[in-house]
């Protein structure tokens, strides 16, 4: 960890590195899932890995979509799209709490000097049918990151647990930088030739897409779009497993996957656009996680969900 | 003897599960030892974020052996019987011994079990404490199947002696028992071995963790107030934060900090609030101006720059979360001064229950409500209606959107920066009062009227839909409104009939939402359910203040009991009565009185109503009992008329002895028909006077 002793300058060089410090430690580094997600959860790569026994280590970055969350780039630390930084490991290592204090230690929070905590928190994803155990982690009283055994995920018991870590990239950035407003952080290094802002390449995305969640989106649509987005994934896990192309097995578990990161990203959107009664709220929430565990259900019997034979 | 120390050491426990685990330590692991046949002279318990310690002392090196004596079958039983024996006791033929008796010869199991070493006593019971451990929630880690209420590290288990220090061996899913632990996380990593409990506390404090949370409370209490004191502040007590914070440090560092001038106008519980839930922050008092002005943080570590950077990031994060709220509350005072419409609207979209409408739908319903009440608590019927209409627009405020805890006393602040009249505020703020058996009594006319509406609506909308409290199961908390019900109208001497209140506010509830019943089966009209539960709430609580069950039924049997401040009225007056020397003596006079009386009036069919005449009084007994009727009466009538229940029981304490002399000079039933229907009218005169004041034939003894 030579790069820990001077402090990171800029947004991307957090980013670059805890991708360089956990893939150090033996994760695979992946990339961004090529759709609208509300968390780096909903990346299969989490989601759909965290279940069944085979070992299993990745690390993203994954933009997240939160509609509710738009204040047209003027509010410091609230925005509708914003990064996070997930770790998964299975089975969670015994050492998984240092290894995550390591990566605070790599993007230059040193702990002689900070007053670093683990609160209790439970999360619980009710879209995902998910939940586990573990902490929200403090850094001087602000919370950077979320700390969490995963115990079941689409109603199945997870066997072995994995240990999964999200990082608030912007907040965790923004507090390391010492920056107030996020839209004034360096992006890339402040001595490059051309510097740029958070602000330069996220304000005018953060209005247009404030406006659009809150005013344009257009509800009928989305509420068209949600049906069909439930109805796909339905007809996909509904084809027998069989290929009669190929003559293999191949259950369509991912694209049908798909299909629910859509209905919850949908569902988002509708929320945000203040048409959805409270307890409209918790029937729409009810669709998407029987989505999700018809998803989780139908990864399970395939080869990278099922459990080994020599597991326990 | 010997000493045993346990250590669990774990990633980090929930603050809130600490002081119950560590006690469950305790208990589980000392019952197991004692069952199994040890003793011990003393344990104690301690916990920290990371882990749960119990210590016993003089605990004894060997269970006491046991023999039992088991009497089997003749010798000379059929084999299936001497089989049946054999394997109950788990002996082999040769094993039993023969004793001669009367019979001939019996079989006997004498089973020895010799006394076992404490070390594979205390191996037992760990593990099954550790495996059963009672966490309200826990959790599965890695590949293992063990589950803690976090991943568990270490475990530290060893007993000691003169002769010195042994490990008590034994392994779990993997994780073996030894005599190490490690100290603070950042301060002191590494692992070290021990030898007693001395040792392990000593070489924690040295290793910067402080075992008992005592110890880390009065530490932190100390520190934070001698903080304060040297800025000229006094710190705001908190109990439960103080014990919180205590589980989240194992290593307390107090530290001060000023919230920033632009935050000072926030309403003191604001601040209060927001710091303490967000941050675990005290909050720290002026006393010259009685502002909330500084708070202190506790941090878990002894940084090099003694605090600097951590105090700088608090305050930070403080200033983040202060804008937050102060963004709220300058929106929220611009929508509550133009009048809270804006709320008000918004609480149409609010669902309070798919069978009762939207919130809107309900705050009408309160406020009809609230304007019948007014009068009869003393309350303007204007205001009353106007409080109503308001108490609840709060409930969209941005402030009680983030602080779900502020409602009302949002709703206080908000309807004074509205201009409203000072009676409007309190009942935004009291209205929901009592929460609970000893919350206090909100006594401002206005606020009462709102809270009883609020409560009664309750009620009565989820009678209608017939969703009803049952056994445990009380999700709408109704047994807790209609407590409140009582208490507001006990509290502050309300008269008013619930009953013609339910009518009332059921006629508010659209009659599509109807289902439930009011009446059950077969009962009279005099009855309906949601009276009883009333009525089945009110004995429970005078039963908390003294007042026996059969005293109440008494009362109940009564016309007007749905004024439960007449019935409590009458019901203590009856009690202080039934504690008077005359109160037992004259219940038994009027229970000799109503047995002989109801017995003839079911042998002749006829009752005896028709009113004695003194003229065929022949003992002076009876003449005596005719004056004494005609004097109680004459003071009971007016009193019961203006319910001075006191003074009813007085006159009709003086019956007493008139009634006893009457027993004992006069039989009742006399050869002489005429004189015998004349003491029956009279017994009936006794009955009604008695009966006017209190059904006395509900009364025990």
């Amino acid at each position: 960890m030579a790069h820990a002793s001077k402090a990171p300058q800029s947004f991307q060089e957090i980013i670059l590195r805890l991708q360089n410090y956990w893939a150090d430690k033996g994760c695979a580094i992946l990339q961004p899932y090529d759709m609208e997600v509300g968390a780096g959860t909903f990346h299969p790569a989490t989601t759909l890995r965290s279940l069944g026994s085979k070992p299993w280590a990745a690390a993203y970055v994954q933009p997240s979509r939160r509609p509710t969350d738009g204040r047209y780039g003027e509010n410091p630390n609230r925005l509708q799209h914003y990064y996070q930084y997930q770790v998964i490991i299975k089975p969670s290592p015994p050492d998984m709490q240092d290894l995550y204090l390591g990566s605070l230690a790599a993007i230059g929070i040193d702990a002689s000097l900070h007053d670093i905590r683990f609160v209790e928190d439970d999360w619980e994803s009710p879209t995902l049918g998910a939940w586990g155990l573990g902490w929200e982690v403090w850094c001087d009283g602000m919370e950077v990151s979320q700390f969490t055994y995963f115990q079941q995920v689409g109603g199945h018991d997870c066997h072995p647990v994995s240990g999964e870590l999200t990082y608030g990239l912007e907040r965790l950035a923004m507090y390391v930088l010492g920056v107030d407003h996020v839209m004034d952080m360096p992006f890339n290094n402040p001595q490059s030739p051309i510097a740029l802002t958070y602000g330069d390449i996220f304000r005018q995305t953060e209005e247009e897409y404030s406006r659009h969640n809150f005013d344009g989106a257009d509800t009928a649509q989305l509420l068209r779009h949600f049906e069909d987005a439930e109805a796909e994934c339905q007809r996909l896990l509904d084809f027998p497993p069989l290929d009669p192309k190929t003559g293999k097995t191949i259950i369509m578990a991912h694209p049908a996957y798909d299909q629910t990161i859509k209905a919850s990203h949908l569902f988002n959107l509708l929320d945000a656009r203040g048409v959805i009664s409270v307890t409209e709220r918790q029937a729409y929430i009810g669709r998407v996680r029987a989505l999700a565990k018809k998803c989780a259900d139908a990864f399970r019997l395939t080869e990278a969900g099922r459990d080994a034979e020599v597991a326990q | 003897m010997s000493d045993l120390l346990i250590e669990l050491f774990s990633e980090e426990i929930p603050a809130r599960m600490q002081l119950r685990a560590r006690e469950d330590l305790k208990s589980l692991i000392t019952n197991g030892l004692v069952e199994a046949g040890l003793t011990y002279a003393s344990a104690g318990a301690f916990s920290t974020p990371r882990r749960l310690t119990l210590s016993i002392e003089g605990l004894s090196q060997h269970s006491t052996p046991t023999r039992e004596e088991r009497k089997g079958p003749s010798a000379s039983a059929p084999a299936a019987a001497i089989d049946g024996f054999l394997r109950a006791t788990g002996l082999t033929l040769d094993q039993l011994e023969r004793r001669a008796d009367k019979k001939g010869e019996t079989l006997y199991a004498v089973i020895e079990k010799p006394g076992r070493a404490a070390p594979q006593i205390i191996a037992e019971v760990l593990e099954r404490t550790i495996r059963s451990f009672p966490w309200p929630k826990s959790m599965r880690w890695g590949t293992g199947s063990l589950r803690w209420v976090r991943p568990l590290h270490s475990i530290l288990c060893i007993l000691s002696d003169e002769g010195g220090t042994d490990i008590v061996p034994l392994t779990l899913d993997g994780l073996q028992t030894s005599n190490t632990t490690a100290g603070h996380r950042f301060l002191a990593p590494n692992r070290f071995s021990v030898t007693s409990f001395d040792d392990y506390a000593g070489k924690l404090k040295r290793a910067h963790v402080v075992l008992d949370s005592a110890e880390r409370e009065a530490a932190i209490l100390q520190g934070a107030q001698n903080l304060a004191f040297a800025a000229g502040m006094e710190l705001v007590a908190d109990d439960k934060l103080l014990t919180e914070v205590a589980g989240l440090v194992e290593w307390p560092v107090p530290l001060m900090g000023r919230i920033d001038d632009a935050f000072l106008a926030l309403p003191p519980e604001v601040l209060q609030t927001s710091m303490r839930e967000h941050q675990k922050f005290f909050s720290t008092r002026n006393p010259k101006t009685g502002r909330i002005e500084g708070f202190v943080t506790v941090a878990n570590t002894e940084p090099a720059d003694h605090g600097a950077t951590i105090l700088a990031g608090n305050q930070k994060v403080l200033s983040a979360r202060l804008s937050d709220a102060k963004f709220f509350w300058e929106n929220d005072l611009r929508v509550a001064r133009a009048g809270m419409t804006e709320w008000l609207d918004g609480l149409n979209a609010v669902t309070f229950h798919n069978k009762l409408g939207s919130q809107s739908d309900r705050i009408a319903r309160i406020a009809a409500l609230a304007r019948e009440i007014a009068p009869l608590v003393g309350a303007d019927a204007d205001l009353a209606e106007q409080a109503a209409r308001l108490a609840k627009a709060d409930l969209r405020s941005a402030m009680v959107g983030e602080f779900p805890e502020l409602q009302g006393l949002m709703g206080m602040y908000y309807a004074r920066a509205a201009n409203l009249p000072e009676a409007v505020a309190l009942a935004a703020r009291d209205h929901y009062s009592p929460l609970g058996p000893t919350d206090s009594v909100p006594t401002d006319p206005v606020s009462v009227a709102v809270a009883l509406a609020d409560k009664l609506d309750t009620l009565t909308g989820f009678w209608a839909i017939d969703e009803k409290p049952t056994g445990s199961k009380d999700p709408f908390a109704l047994r807790r409104a209609a407590l409140g019900v009582i208490r507001l109208i006990l509290g502050n001497g309300v008269s008013l009939h619930l009953r013609d209140l339910r009518t009332v506010a059921e006629a508010n509830i659209p009659e599509t939402f109807r289902t439930g019943e009011f009446l059950p089966e077969g009962a009279g009209p005099e009855y309906d359910s949601l009276l009883a539960f009333f009525h089945d709430r009110l004995k429970v609580f005078l039963k908390d203040q003294g007042i026996r069950h059969d005293v109440i039924d008494a009362c109940l049997a009564m016309p007007g009991n749905d004024d439960l401040t007449l019935l409590v009225k009458r019901a203590e007056a009856l009690a202080a009565f039934l504690k008077t020397e005359d109160g037992p003596n004259l219940l038994q006079g009027f229970k000799r009185a109503n047995t002989i009386l109801t017995q003839a009036e079911a042998k002749d069919g006829v009752e005896y109503s028709f009113g004695a005449d003194l003229k065929f009084a022949d003992s002076d007994a009876e003449r005596a009992l005719f004056t004494a009727l005609d004097t109680a009466e004459a003071a009971i009538t007016p009193a019961m008329k203006s319910e001075d229940f006191a003074i009813a029981m007085e006159a009709m304490a003086k019956l007493r002895a008139p009634i006893d002399a009457f027993f004992t000079a006069v039989q009742v039933n006399s050869e002489n028909e005429i004189i015998r229907r004349n003491r029956l009218n009279l017994l009936h005169r006794i009955r009604a006077i008695c009966s006017g004041v209190a059904d006395l034939t509900k009364l025990d003894g």
